[in-house]
């Protein structure tokens, strides 16, 4: 399972990279390939304030709809459009162009305390 | 209470497909093995293979097994020459469904029963009770047979290198004894995708022998998603969804399937009235899931039973129960898509169909 060490993890398996003054996020491999096919993706308005933990986004496969939550609390700045049309972006490239969202995060330390590649890995390994 | 799952003859085979296994009915069956999609679109394409072990097969045989099963079905067995077979419907005597099952009849005096796997206590149950009063024998054989589903276009030309039956005079609903690749089996030219293709019996232990040989000559695996998105497609229930032990037959698209005979509980289906009916809804936008409440200019009229984008027409598509006055073709409804309307419309039902 592909789990790149330059970003942060969430237990609800989003993950966030720092990228200048803003959190990236997206959903890890795990949670791509648990999903199966995407086939809609629903992404929050820029401009909209979320707090850590909010559902902000919606992925729906063909079997199910899952929620997106946000890793860190702030301001969204942007939103991936080219899902709109290329859903399946999420699976082919989940930590690449499948992103789904940036964030101006308003509490930098909620960023630091998200999980570690390594500690990520054992969650995933207490879900298969 | 730990319960050990049940396991296929081609357990192993899902396992070395890289299928992902999870519990349905009680069984570990693969729900896909790549993607949903490309399984679905393999059926509708070309061949696609599923197991379909789990379902459960009962004979029933003596001099009143015609009789019986008369009684017990909506359809009309009587209609059913030797190796022919068809859809049918065990009704309860409260106007409902038991299960919805395909009745073959594979020799003079014997029928054998195709019944949904999450049914096989209950139905096998059901009929214990009303054959009571027939002078037939019941025998559940659901272990005794490996069954598999080869759909799509390209089913026949897969399936006839192995058998010296030409497979282009099988016509549909048919059924027969035959050797597959050498070993006994049965076909009948039946299946759950709204394509053409075979079902396939065999006994467990040539199952995964077979199973592997139409792998090889290019039928896809494919698993319960597909399965599922495929017969949604098709317009086809499934039972604990669409249909249960409350709803009316009569009531449903399936109501052909109910003929002018005496019938276990036949007052109770006819004496109800069809306040809701099951219908088809296309959504333009959004996707339907099971359970999403369905409005007609604002007020609730329904749920939706089964719903997914369909992958042939990328548009949602759902079966659902309807008030029986925004029921007709046509009408237009709205489908609650996580707290917002979603303008759908009452369509007919397939909702795909093959193409030849």
């Amino acid at each position: 399972m592909n789990v790149p060490a330059d970003r942060k993890y969430t237990r609800s398996h989003e993950w966030a990279k720092q990228e200048g003054d803003l959190i990236v996020v997206g959903i890890s491999d795990f949670a791509q390939e648990s999903l199966g096919d995407v086939v809609f993706v629903e992404v929050p308005e820029a401009g909209r304030e979320v707090e850590a933990g909010e559902a902000v986004a919606v992925i729906e496969s063909v079997k199910t709809a899952s929620d997106v939550y946000a890793p860190v609390s702030g301001k969204v700045v942007e939103a991936n459009e080219a899902l709109a049309d290329e859903p399946e972006l999420v699976n082919g490239d989940p930590y690449g162009a499948g992103w789904l969202f940036k964030i101006e995060p308003s509490d930098p330390a909620e960023f630091e305390a998200l999980l570690g590649a390594e500690d990520y890995l054992k969650v995933i390994e207490e879900e298969s | 209470m730990l319960v050990e799952m049940k396991r296929t003859p081609m357990y192993d085979e899902h396992l070395k497909l890289g299928g992902r296994m999870v519990d349905f009915a009680g069984w570990e069956l693969p729900v896909q093995y790549t993607s949903i999609t490309k399984e679905h679109l393999a059926v509708r394409k070309s061949a696609g293979l599923f197991d379909v072990s789990h379902m459960g097969e009962f004979f029933v045989r003596g001099p009143a097994a015609l009789e019986f099963l008369r009684w017990v079905t909506l359809n009309d067995p009587a209609k059913l020459r030797v190796g022919r077979a068809q859809y049918s419907m065990l009704p309860n005597d409260k106007g409902g469904v038991v299960d919805d099952i395909y009745v073959y009849r594979t020799e003079e005096g014997v029928y054998l029963v195709v019944v949904n796997a999450a049914n096989v206590a209950k139905d096998w149950d059901h009929l214990n009770r009303l054959a009571a009063d027939f002078d037939v024998e019941l025998e559940d054989a659901s272990d005794s047979w490996a069954l598999m589903a080869l759909q799509g276009p390209e089913a026949e030309a897969t399936l006839q290198p192995f058998t010296d039956v030409d497979l282009s005079t099988v016509r549909k609903n048919a059924t027969l004894p035959l050797t597959i690749a050498g070993v006994p089996a049965r076909i009948a030219r039946t299946g759950y995708t709204g394509e053409d293709g075979f079902e396939i019996f065999a006994a467990p232990g040539d199952a995964p022998e077979l199973w592997r040989k139409l792998v090889e000559a290019g039928a896809v695996p494919a698993g319960l998603g597909a399965r599922d998105t495929l017969r949604l497609e098709a317009g086809f229930p499934l039972y604990g969804h669409e249909l249960t032990d409350d709803t009316n037959p009569r009531c449903t698209p399936l109501a052909w399937v109910i003929k002018d005979k005496p019938y276990y509980g036949r007052e109770a289906i006819e004496d109800a009235s069809c306040a809701e009916r099951m219908v088809g809804m296309m959504l333009e936008r959004g996707i339907p899931r099971e359970g999403y409440p369905v409005f007609a200019g604002g007020a609730p009229a329904g749920k939706v039973t089964s719903g997914t984008q369909s992958p042939m027409l990328k548009k949602g598509i759902a079966l659902g129960w309807v008030r029986e006055d925004v029921s007709a073709e046509g009408s237009d409804v709205e489908v609650e898509v996580r707290g917002k309307l979603m303008p759908a419309r009452v369509v007919k039902t397939p909702f795909v169909s093959p193409v030849k």
